[in-house]
């Protein structure tokens, strides 16, 4: 039941789009279309597990015995640098079809503040290992539940007529501005 | 605590790069050497604009695939395209290399002013002046704002309408922009039939007007075998990618069923002009 309330927390209440406004670079960039939408946010779920249950264990098991907590957030951009870059190869080598379904996306997001942000919010939360995992797949989730609803609306607003002004990336904008909106009615629903 | 610090940094430095060097090599893809040797040459912004996931995805697609051209890069200019090209062994499909045109022929046609116009010598100026000093709305009003523009020195103003220097024109379009008419239409340089007027209006309310101007009777449109022709606001717009696929066969089918001579051949519009002229003054008596 808590595992339940953990995922109807991360990907509707707290969505970290919509609600924590992390990740909007690849939110706006990579949602013009639904396929490269789910790629993306396929990538993103990969990443953010993979990323969360390292940083998790750099924390616990170097950071916090030696007092170093104020390096954490330079030691985590470099443990999901190197992490992401290893996957990359590794998936290229043994599974050549998810490397070329990911393709582009996996060395993009290796900097992408949404797969920070969630390593360090489960720091904050003080989760345990599984917690934190399963916070990071629920996030993820609702990353690429956003984005794939940003991707639905865009693909409609190009048959759209709009003015000339709000064409693109302003109309864009305030369709993102909305969804906001519209997520926070779940505000209070689970926590 | 200083120490502590660089010494964890170091050493998390050093296990990443000594597990990514370790992996470059255990997990090492013996990839086509030209799939490399395209990648490098690509400007390897992964911008998209070739329609490929990154750069990547466009090298080993246009190595692999026959299909693929060599000029899809958009931001890489023409020596990432030449480049690939040589690597691939495609021949780059350049762009046909375009030049700027006028549509309009009103000195053939014998325009009558509409008014005398002393204001400033300027097309945008004079057009918004009761439709332009022509009592045709879709001239070519002659003050050169195209003239300005051009970086090339392509243009020039002879009896009072634009003349484009073929040779020295490259087709950048400043002067389709600045034409406050759309008189100016950017046509391949190699294009075989042009279209010389620019009137929107039709029947009458052209030919009281002009000798030379379109009444949008369809007859060319009727007439091209390749469908190349079209009528839109009822101006001819050719399709010169259709005209030019098609070749020669059609005998120049829309020339010769055009009765006013707005169809006539790129190449060679001083001898055409000439003979519209005469056509034209031959048909109509002097008023």
């Amino acid at each position: 039941m808590e595992i339940f309330q953990l995922f109807i927390a991360a990907v509707f209440v707290n969505n970290i789009v919509l609600a924590q406004y992390l990740g909007n670079c690849p939110y706006l960039g990579c949602s013009k279309e639904r396929g490269v939408a789910l790629g993306m946010g396929g990538a993103v779920i990969f990443v953010i597990v993979v990323s969360t249950f390292f940083t998790w264990i750099m924390q616990k098991c170097v950071l916090d015995p030696l007092g170093l907590g104020y390096l954490q957030t330079i030691v985590f951009i470099v443990v999901i640098a190197a992490l992401v870059q290893f996957v990359e190869m590794f998936l290229k080598k043994m599974l050549p079809p998810l490397y070329a379904a990911l393709g582009i996306f996996l060395p993009l997001i290796t900097t992408n503040c949404a797969v920070m942000g969630v390593a360090i919010l489960v720091q904050r939360e003080e989760y345990d290992l599984l917690t934190s995992v399963l916070y990071g797949l629920a996030s993820s989730m609702g990353f690429t539940l956003a984005l794939l609803l940003m991707a639905g609306i865009r693909e409609r607003l190009d048959t759209c007529r709009l003015p000339k002004a709000m064409a693109g990336t302003p109309i864009a904008l305030i369709m993102a501005g909305l969804m906001s909106l519209a997520f926070m009615g779940f505000k209070g629903m689970a926590n | 605590m200083v120490s502590a610090s660089i010494i964890t940094l170091f050493a998390l430095g050093l296990v990443a790069a000594v597990l990514l060097a370790v992996a470059s090599r255990v997990f090492h893809v013996e990839e086509d050497p030209r799939v490399q040797a395209v990648l490098e040459a690509l400007p390897g912004a992964n911008c998209g604009g070739c329609g490929f996931a990154g750069c990547e995805g466009y090298a080993t697609a246009v190595v692999n695939d026959p299909g693929v051209p060599a000029n899809r890069c958009c931001a890489g200019g023409p020596e990432v395209r030449i480049a690939v090209g040589e690597l691939t062994g495609k021949a780059v499909a350049e762009a046909d290399p375009l030049r700027s045109l006028r549509r309009c022929d009103k000195n053939a046609g014998n325009v009558a002013l509409r008014y005398q116009y002393e204001g400033m010598p300027s097309c945008a100026a004079a057009a918004m002046l009761r439709g332009g000093v022509d009592i045709c709305k879709y001239s070519c009003l002659g003050f050169g704002d195209c003239v300005q523009v051009c970086p090339f020195g392509a243009m020039r103003v002879e009896e009072g309408v634009v003349r484009v220097n073929a040779n020295l024109c490259t087709g950048c379009g400043a002067c389709v922009d600045a034409c406050p008419r759309g008189v100016l239409e950017l046509v391949p340089k190699r294009a075989r039939i042009a279209v010389f007027c620019n009137s929107r209006d039709k029947l009458r309310a052209v030919s009281d007007v002009c000798d030379v101007g379109c009444i949008s009777c369809g007859k060319c449109v009727r007439n091209c075998p390749a469908k190349a022709l079209s009528m839109k606001d009822n101006r001819i717009e050719v399709e010169q990618r259709l005209c030019l696929s098609y070749g020669d066969d059609c005998g120049q089918a829309c020339i010769t069923a055009c009765a006013r001579h707005i169809l006539r051949p790129v190449n060679g519009i001083s001898a055409a002009v000439r003979t519209a002229s005469a056509a034209v003054s031959a048909a109509t008596p002097a008023p």
